[in-house]
């Protein structure tokens, strides 16, 4: 199925979106590999939804306002996209970091949003200081992240086998994810006592081998959501990074 | 000309390499014997206060969770220092106000080194480099943009003393800021900045601020300090002094070829010790992606230096100058000539298993038998016309750095 992909001015900077299939609306925020607007899943959805596919700005070479210190602007950057995309009534999915921004954006002003989906999210911190709810991904190597976020390992990119244009933009796309998610690391601590606002229906979908944050974490973020949540476990290739095709 | 002599205190008693991960970041402190560490710490205070007696200045700086450098706070070796010494100027290079939470309480240290060393502070500023970024916990973007504003609230707190001000900036803000004590010197103390690459050396020439440059050899050097020059002479309409540009390389000195070659290749622990996996190499944000993606697929390092090269490869470089007296001067008179000319050397005169006898040795040499030389070659000489004369003079690029460029050794 193919997508329209445009640019669109806002207010402040600007956002690059995929457009697929047709039907209600499912805005679809990506996590730290970047746009999956190309993923055979999006195929799925795109069957009964628009699904509508922006790309965080700094991920697949896309530009970084001068402005963004971290998600916090991200968060309100994405105020204006919801504006400019006309978002009404839509389901609001968020894999990875990517749920992170959508746990944001639904406990700001939840509206907008029929359901929220919420794919292996990070957002929150669940333990005590000294637990290390979310692997630090900028503290192992790459290659070695890269295969805690597949059900299967073997699925996870081979980095030594990417021409040094696609290395590029891996690396862009990390650089991103670092900017979003450096510090406090993968979580806002004011997060949890916003989350009340989140008033639609949630689902909370989990891949069992995640190996960046784990299924109890998952239950615990969804225990801070009070609209009772779906909740289901899949052997799910968490990350869902472009062009995989074992996503199931 | 003035050399700084340097060491950066490593903790070098360690297993085998291939025995750890990384120096940097994660070597768990076990490997740090206490008693070891009280003898180490004094052993290098004592060796500065050597140097000072050899005629030289001093310099130090500071690395977080690595036995590269035991130094996780370079203002309390030069607080001992400004009390231990009296002549020598302290070089603190430098401070990393990039991944500072308070420049303020920065501007406070320096300024108490100032006026007990009675204004022999000489006060750099550093982004830091790529390694700093995890135990800081500081993003690695915008570090640059960080550290000058921290640089400019510092400036401003040195030279404000009719009471309280406030600095509102992007990422550091206070509103009744007011230090005590204020520096010794007026207006301020000699500020330093690393220079790593063309694009960072605007803002340096700018403030007159001395820009260093570390180890970039033949093949970079001209295009940092060139910059520098360029940017000095349009902003000031006159040729940057001398004393303006700093080179760091290894320098060993000794009575014969084989002792100098001996010495020169424990100097060069410096560089083979650096074992660093990419990804503390590389925290995102601190690298453009192209680099990135070359650390990524495995290049050694991300700090630019040719860490395995042979002693010969360094010398060639110019990173390493190593020899006779009349040896060495003529390797630092031959960078010296071709990169333009500097009024600073900064001396790294020990490091991993250098002993002090060699140290010392090697001190002597340098500051009774090649540094007056030195002084004698930058008195002969005007920046403009060595800057000519550099000019006249062919690229050497020989002499390639592998894989990428220098721009991040700080």
């Amino acid at each position: 199925m193919s997508a329209t992909t445009e640019t669109i001015k806002l207010p402040v900077g600007e956002i690059t979106v995929s457009r697929k299939g047709t039907g209600p609306q499912l805005l679809l925020l990506h996590g730290g590999g970047g746009s999956i607007a190309d993923h055979p899943v999006v195929d799925k959805l795109a069957e009964k939804f628009e699904v509508i596919a922006p790309s965080h700005p700094g991920f697949n070479g896309t530009k970084i306002p001068d402005h963004f210190d971290g998600m916090p602007e991200l968060v309100h950057f994405y105020l204006d996209v919801l504006d400019a995309l006309k978002i009404d009534n839509a389901v609001l999915m968020g894999i990875s970091m990517g749920g992170w921004l959508a746990a944001e954006l639904a406990s700001i002003n939840c509206a907008r949003f029929s359901k929220v989906i919420l794919v292996d999210a990070v957002g929150v911190k669940i333990g005590g200081p000294t637990d290390r709810d979310i692997v630090d991904v900028f503290g192992i190597p790459p290659d070695e992240a890269a295969k805690l976020m597949y059900h299967d390992p073997a699925n996870a990119r081979d980095m030594s086998t990417l021409s040094d244009e696609a290395l590029a933009a891996v690396a862009g796309n990390r650089t991103a994810l670092g900017l979003y998610t450096w510090e406090p690391y993968m979580h806002n601590p004011k997060l949890p006592q916003r989350l009340h606002r989140v008033t639609a229906p949630t689902l909370f979908l989990w891949g069992e081998s995640d190996g960046l944050v784990t299924t109890d974490y998952g239950k615990a973020y969804a225990a801070l959501i009070p609209v009772q949540n779906l909740w289901q476990f899949q052997k799910l290739d968490i990350r869902l990074t472009q062009n995989r095709q074992s996503a199931s | 000309m003035r050399t700084y002599w340097f060491t950066e205190d490593a903790y070098h008693n360690l297993p085998p390499q291939d025995e750890y991960e990384s120096i940097r970041v994660n070597l768990p402190n076990s490997n740090f014997d206490p008693e070891r560490g009280h003898e180490l710490y004094n052993w290098y205070l004592d060796m500065w206060c050597m140097a000072e007696s050899y005629g030289l200045d001093l310099m130090n700086n500071e690395h977080h969770q690595t036995a590269t450098c035991m130094v996780p706070a370079a203002p309390l070796m030069m607080s001992i220092l400004a009390r231990e010494t009296s002549k020598a100027r302290l070089l603190l290079l430098g401070n990393p106000i990039a991944n500072r939470r308070n420049p303020v309480r920065v501007a406070e240290e320096m300024a108490m080194i100032d006026v007990i060393s009675k204004g022999r502070l000489e006060c750099g500023f550093v982004r830091g480099v790529p390694y700093e970024a995890a135990p800081a916990n500081r993003t690695a973007h915008r570090g640059s943009q960080r550290m000058w504003e921290a640089h400019d609230m510092i400036m401003k707190a040195w030279t404000t003393h009719d009471g309280p001000f406030n600095f509102e900036g992007r990422w550091f803000q206070g509103r009744q800021i007011n230090i005590w004590p204020r520096p010794y010197q007026q207006p301020a103390p000699p500020v330093w900045i690393t220079m790593g690459g063309r694009a960072s050396t605007t803002p340096v020439a700018q403030h007159k601020h001395v820009g260093a440059v570390f180890l970039a050899g033949y093949p970079r050097i001209r295009e940092i300090f060139d910059g520098y020059r360029e940017d000095y002479l349009k902003m000031h309409g006159e040729h940057a002094p001398f004393d303006r540009l700093a080179y760091l390389g290894l320098v060993f000195v000794g009575e014969n070829e084989a002792k100098a070659r001996e010495g020169a290749e424990k100097l060069l622990w410096y560089m083979s010790a650096n074992k660093v996996p990419g990804y503390w190499s590389n925290p995102p944000g601190y690298h453009p992606p192209h680099i990135s993606a070359q650390i990524m697929k495995g290049a050694r390092g991300g700090a630019g230096i040719p860490l395995t090269a042979s002693l010969d490869d360094q010398m060639a470089r110019g990173n390493v100058f190593a020899g006779t007296p009349d040896q060495v001067y003529e390797q630092i008179k031959s960078f010296w000539e071709y990169s333009g000319g500097f009024g600073n050397m900064l001396m790294m005169g020990q490091a991993g298993f250098v002993t002090h006898e060699e140290t010392e040795s090697s001190m002597k040499l340098y500051s009774e038998e090649v540094f007056p030389r030195l002084k004698e070659l930058e008195a002969s000489t005007t920046p403009a016309e060595a800057w000519e004369k550099s000019k006249a003079m062919k690229q050497r690029d020989n002499v390639p750095l592998d894989g990428f460029a220098l721009e991040f050794v700080r």
